[in-house]
C-alpha cells in the first residue's frame, strides 16, 4: 500500500518537474504585465491576455525570421527527402558491391558532431561568398539532416515487403503503377515521419544560423532572433514568453501529428538503425 | 524523382523471388546513391578536411581576408596543448560531462523503473510529460530557464525565499559561475532525460516477467531484482544511452553559449565552447580549429566504444 503511494507521489513529481518550465512559459505569455511583476506569482490562469503575443508579432522583423526559418527548414527537408529517397531505394532493395560501405559511411555520418565544424564552414562560406544568404544554412541543414534521413526511410522501405509489389504486378500492374500505388501509400506515412523529424531539427538549429547570418540582420532564424530576446524585448518577459510560446508551437503541432509513431518508431530507428 | 525510381524497380528482373538476386552488375545503384555520396563529400568531408588544413596554417584575419596562409605544422597544436587556459577547459569540460551523465542516468534509469510499475493512467501523464520535454527546442528552454531563474521576478528565487532562504531575495545566478554552472547541468539534464528514460522503459518491457516472478520467489527486494536481472539484461541498453548521452554533452553548445557564451569569467567554458570562443573573439581561425580538432578527436574515442557496443547490440537481438 505505501508503494504505491510512494510510486503515485513519484509520478506526480515527475509529471509537475517536467512540465513546469513549460507550463510556466506558457502561462507568462498569457499573464498580464501587472501579474508577472506582482510580488507573490500566480499559479493559475486567473486573467488572460494576448497583449504580449501582439508585442512579440508586431517586433521588429518578426514575420522575416518566421518566413526564412521555414524557407530554409522545408528546403532543407525536401531535398534530403528526395536525395535520401534515392539512396534509401538503393539501400534496401537493390544489391550492389559496396553496399555495407555505404551503410557504414551513414552512420558515421550520423553522429557529425557539427559544432566541430562551424569554423571550417564559415571559411568555406566567407570564401564562396555565401555568408549571409539563406542557400549557404539551407546547404548545411540538408547535410545535417540527410544521413538521419536515409536511415529511417531505409528502414520504412525495408519494412513494405517486396512480394506486394510482385503480388501487383501479377495483377497486371507496370513497375511504375506498382510502385506508385503500392509502394509509395506505404511509404507515405514514414515519408511524413521522417521529414516532419528532419523540420523539427532544421527549425531548431542555432548554432550555424548564428555563425552563417552575421550582417543582414533581416535574414537570421528564429532562434537566433529569439536568443537575443533581450535586444528586442528588454525586461519584457512576458512578450519573450510569448515569442518562445509562438516558436514552440509548430514542433509542438509536428510531435501531435506523430504521437506514438516519435517514441517507438523514431528511437528504435535511431537505436536499431 | 518517381520516373527515375520507378525505373530502377524496372531493373529487377521480374518474378524472380527475392534474395539471392544476383544479375549483372548495374550502375543503377551508384546512381541512387551518387547525390548522397556527392553531398557528403562536398558539405560534410570537405569542411572536416578544410578544418584540418586551416589548423595547421596560421590562420588569423589577415589571412581570412587575404587568404595567404603560411603552413606552420604542428605548431598550433603544440601552442594549444602548452597553453594550461586549454587544460583547464579540458577539466571543466569532463567534469561538466560526468555530472550530466551520471544525473541522466541515474534518474532516467529511475523513471524507466517508475513507468514499468505505474498503471495505465499514471503512465500515460508521466510519458506526456516526458515527450512535452521532448519537444521543447533548445532555443525555447534556454530563455525559459533564463526567466525562472531570473534574479527579481524569477519564481526559483520566490520559491527560495517563500522557503526561509533569504538570502535568495533578488539573488542574480548568472552573475556567479558555479550557479551558472549548476543552471546548465540543470538544463541540459531536464532535455536529456526523456529520451533516455523512454528509450530504457522501452527496452525494460521486453523482459520476460517471468524473470521477476522467480526472482520475488526467491525473495529479493527491489535492488536486488534491479541489479541481478534488469541491469544485465539492458547491459548494452545501457552501454548504448550512456555513450550516446556523453557525446551530446561534451558538444553540448547551444545551451552554454546562449545563457552565459562561457561565462562568467570562464566559469562554464567548455570544448566547443572554447573553440569558438578563440575562433569568433579572438579571430585565431587556426587555433579554434586545432582545438575543435583535439575536441573531434574525443569524441571519436567515445564514438568507437558506441559502435562497439551498437555492434554488440545487434548481435545479441
Amino acid at each position: 500500500m505505501t508503494g504505491r503511494v510512494l510510486r503515485g507521489v513519484a509520478a506526480v513529481v515527475v509529471f509537475l518537474v517536467s512540465v513546469f518550465p513549460v507550463y510556466w512559459m506558457v502561462l507568462t505569455a498569457f499573464k498580464p504585465t501587472r501579474d508577472i511583476q506582482a510580488e507573490t506569482p500566480t499559479f493559475l490562469p486567473l486573467s488572460l491576455t494576448f497583449e504580449h503575443f501582439g508585442t512579440a508579432v508586431s517586433a521588429q522583423g518578426f514575420w522575416s525570421f518566421w518566413r526564412n526559418s521555414i524557407l530554409v527548414a522545408g528546403g532543407a527537408v525536401l531535398l534530403s527527402l528526395v536525395v535520401a529517397l534515392l539512396a534509401a531505394f538503393a539501400v534496401a532493395r537493390l544489391r550492389w558491391k559496396g553496399r555495407r560501405g555505404f551503410i557504414l559511411m551513414v552512420f558515421v555520418a550520423q553522429m557529425t558532431p557539427w559544432e566541430a565544424l562551424l569554423i571550417p564552414i564559415y571559411v568555406i562560406a566567407r570564401d564562396a561568398g555565401m555568408l549571409d544568404t539563406l542557400w549557404m544554412l539551407t546547404l548545411v541543414y540538408f547535410m545535417i539532416t540527410l544521413p538521419f534521413t536515409v536511415v529511417t526511410l531505409r528502414g520504412f522501405l525495408a519494412a513494405i515487403p517486396v512480394d506486394l509489389e510482385e503480388a501487383a504486378l501479377v495483377d497486371g500492374c507496370s513497375r511504375a503503377q506498382a510502385f506508385r500505388r503500392v509502394v509509395f501509400p506505404l511509404l507515405a506515412p514514414g515519408l511524413l515521419a521522417t521529414s516532419l523529424f528532419g523540420f523539427i531539427t532544421a527549425w531548431n538549429e542555432f548554432a550555424f544560423a548564428n555563425v552563417l547570418i552575421i550582417k543582414d540582420q533581416d535574414d537570421r532564424t528564429l532562434p537566433v532572433w529569439l536568443s537575443s530576446f533581450s535586444n528586442t524585448f528588454g525586461t519584457d518577459w512576458g512578450a519573450t514568453m510569448a515569442a518562445s510560446t509562438l516558436f514552440m508551437l509548430p514542433v509542438l503541432l509536428v510531435f501531435l501529428v506523430l504521437q506514438g509513431r516519435v517514441t517507438t518508431g523514431i528511437v528504435g530507428g535511431a537505436v536499431k538503425g | 524523382m518517381t520516373t527515375t525510381l520507378t525505373r530502377a524497380v524496372e531493373r529487377r528482373p521480374p518474378s524472380t523471388p527475392p534474395p539471392p538476386r544476383r544479375r549483372r552488375t548495374s550502375w543503377w545503384p551508384y546512381l541512387l546513391i551518387a547525390p548522397t555520396v556527392l553531398a557528403t563529400g562536398f558539405l560534410l568531408l570537405y569542411p572536416l578536411a578544410r578544418n584540418v588544413v586551416i589548423s595547421v596554417h596560421e590562420f588569423g584575419l589577415p589571412q581570412l581576408v587575404r587568404g595567404d596562409a603560411r603552413f606552420v605544422g604542428l605548431a598550433n597544436y603544440a601552442r594549444v596543448l602548452a597553453d594550461p587556459e586549454f587544460w583547464a577547459v579540458v577539466r571543466r569540460t569532463l567534469v561538466f560531462t560526468a555530472i550530466n551523465v551520471v544525473l541522466i542516468m541515474v534518474l532516467s534509469t529511475l523513471v524507466a523503473l517508475l513507468l514499468v510499475r505505474l498503471g495505465k493512467w499514471a503512465r500515460l501523464l508521466v510519458m506526456t510529460g516526458l515527450v512535452l520535454v521532448w519537444a521543447t527546442p533548445v532555443i525555447a528552454a534556454t530563455t525559459v530557464f533564463q526567466w525562472l531563474f531570473q534574479s527579481r521576478l524569477g519564481v526559483v528565487n520566490w520559491a527560495l525565499v517563500s522557503l526561509g532562504f533569504e538570502g535568495y531575495r533578488d539573488y542574480t545566478w548568472f552573475a556567479d559561475g558555479p550557479a551558472t554552472f549548476g543552471i546548465l547541468v540543470a538544463l541540459i539534464v531536464w532535455q536529456s532525460v526523456p529520451f533516455a528514460a523512454l528509450s530504457l522503459y522501452a527496452a525494460m518491457v521486453t523482459i520476460p516477467s517471468e524473470l521477476y516472478e522467480a526472482a520475488r520467489m526467491d525473495g529479493a527486494g527491489a535492488w536486488r531484482v534491479f541489479a541481478a536481472i534488469t541491469f544485465p539484461m539492458l547491459r548494452a541498453m545501457f552501454g548504448l544511452i550512456t555513450c550516446l548521452e556523453v557525446i551530446w554533452v561534451v558538444k553540448a553548445f547551444v545551451q552554454i553559449w546562449v545563457i552565459s557564451q562561457g561565462g562568467p569569467g570562464q566559469a562554464t567554458t567548455t570544448l566547443p565552447v572554447y573553440a569558438f570562443q578563440v575562433a569568433q573573439s579572438l579571430q585565431r581561425y587556426d587555433l579554434g580549429a586545432a582545438v575543435s580538432m583535439l575536441m573531434v578527436l574525443l569524441l571519436v574515442l567515445v564514438l568507437l566504444a558506441y559502435f562497439r557496443q551498437l555492434y554488440r547490440q545487434e548481435e545479441v537481438s
